[in-house]
């Protein structure tokens, strides 16, 4: 038999080919995007638009509009690949399971998290904070939708499969999720408000580490629970 | 070469047993071919041997090994087609193949286009997107896969379904060759392949593998 290639290299087609797809169907990628876009732009139509009150409501607008786009992204994840056996093909792949799904997630995460936390700056922007603070932001939402793709890869995992999963992901996903809200909100606060961030970032990095230990390996583990 | 044994199996799925104490022996070399009715398990078993599906009792050992005990080696060992076939439609069969079969060994692009030529698909389609075509040519980006990935066991649900008289001979052939390079087969079917010159079992119902 011949050697199998090393799950890096399993790892690294997987990615490409997620990549491929992405590319060549813009709109599925593009929507959470737009809806981030959105949600934002909804904040001052709804709201008295006087700059030093959308100063004070962009953190808060901007990790729920980040929440909800990233639980809107992460619906997607593995549904394709379980319903046209693509799942099961990498089950029996001989490959590390956990490697091939992190590849995935790790793909999704470029194509819905980056986007994010590259659209953050333009819309902390356009409430009213100042140039200083966009580092800052943009830290704080690379870190945040890092944590939340990983997590988000455990709760697809587990709905993987089920009727109405989208509003079941949101219901495991979102509670979960509170730590990656209150830190980022915070860093992004401290960072509009001219602070020092780092501790707010330090403890968004903690989590986005947290998630890339344990994370493949309970989404591999529900996307088996999954298969039967 | 290997063979496969499973003893004293047991599998349920949700209320229903499905697999009551079903046991077997698959040398190296042969094809065992399920004819069951519907509902009896056909799927099941294959899941379960896939890893798919968990035996509530029971042995399954592979070359001597318990698949419980070395799940990897097993995998490495088995290829699987079930109902669903793995494809993107909006990759071309080219794509899907070199995809799928990378995961296993390194591959050329002439070889992976010989073996979808060989598959009964023409070149005109091997740049297609694979939504464009039909089911039965679908199947066959799927049978190409199988030819190339390389594993001693073949577990096949379905195999010939969407094919068309020759593509029913092709997949005969493609497994016929498998058990001459001393492979197995299991293969749940509705339409026994007709795999002349090679040992192979047909089985019209469990009480059969006793």
């Amino acid at each position: 038999m011949t050697p199998l290639p090393s799950t890096f290299s399993a790892a690294a087609r997987v990615l490409r080919r997620d990549l491929t797809l992405a590319v060549r169907r813009a709109g599925d990628w593009l929507q959470p995007v737009a809806f981030f876009v959105i949600v934002l732009l909804l904040f001052p139509l709804a709201l008295d638009p006087e700059p030093a009150r959308l100063r004070l409501l962009a953190p808060a607008a901007l990790w729920i509009a980040v929440l909800l786009s990233s639980v809107l992204a992460t619906d997607f994840l593995f549904r394709e690949d379980g319903r046209d056996g693509t799942l099961e093909l990498f089950a029996v792949s001989g490959q590390s399971f956990a490697g091939l799904l992190f590849a995935k997630t790790a793909a999704h995460w470029l194509l819905t998290g980056l986007p994010l936390a590259l659209v953050s700056p333009l819309a902390a922007l356009s409430f009213g904070a100042p140039a200083a603070a966009l580092p800052g932001v943009l830290a704080a939402v690379l870190l945040g939708s890092l944590s939340l793709s990983l997590l988000g890869a455990v709760g697809a995992g587990l709905t993987l499969g089920l009727r109405r999963a989208g509003a079941l992901l949101s219901l495991l996903v979102l509670p979960l999720a509170i730590p990656t809200l209150i830190f980022g909100a915070r860093a992004t606060a401290l960072a509009i408000g001219g602070e020092d961030a780092s501790a707010a970032l330090y403890l968004l990095g903690a989590l986005a580490v947290f998630g890339l230990t344990l994370a493949p390996l309970a989404a591999a583990a529900a996307v088996r629970i999954s298969l039967e | 070469m290997p063979d496969l044994s499973i003893q004293h199996l047991h599998v349920w799925r949700g209320e229903r047993h499905v697999l009551r104490d079903l046991s077997l022996v698959l040398p190296a070399g042969q094809a065992l071919q399920l004819l069951w009715a519907n509902g009896v398990g056909k799927t099941s078993l294959l899941r379960t041997l896939a890893g798919f599906l968990h035996a509530e009792a029971g042995e399954v050992r592979w070359d001597g090994r318990g698949l419980r005990d070395d799940g990897s080696t097993w995998h490495r060992d088995i290829a699987w087609l079930g109902h669903e076939l793995a494809l993107k439609g909006d990759l071309t069969p080219l794509e899907n193949l070199a995809f799928a079969v990378g995961l296993r060994r390194r591959v050329t692009t002439p070889t992976l286009a010989a073996a979808l030529t060989g598959a009964g698909l023409h070149p005109a389609f091997h740049g297609e997107a694979t939504r464009h075509l039909s089911a039965g040519q679908q199947r066959r980006v799927a049978l190409a896969r199988l030819a190339l990935w390389d594993a001693r066991l073949w577990l096949l649900d379905e195999p010939a379904s969407n094919l068309d008289a020759a593509g029913q001979r092709f997949v005969a052939e493609v497994v016929a060759a498998h058990l001459r390079g001393g492979g197995s087969a299991i293969i749940a079917t509705h339409q026994p392949l007709a795999l002349e010159g090679v040992p192979h079992r047909l089985s019209t119902s469990v009480a059969d593998l006793a």
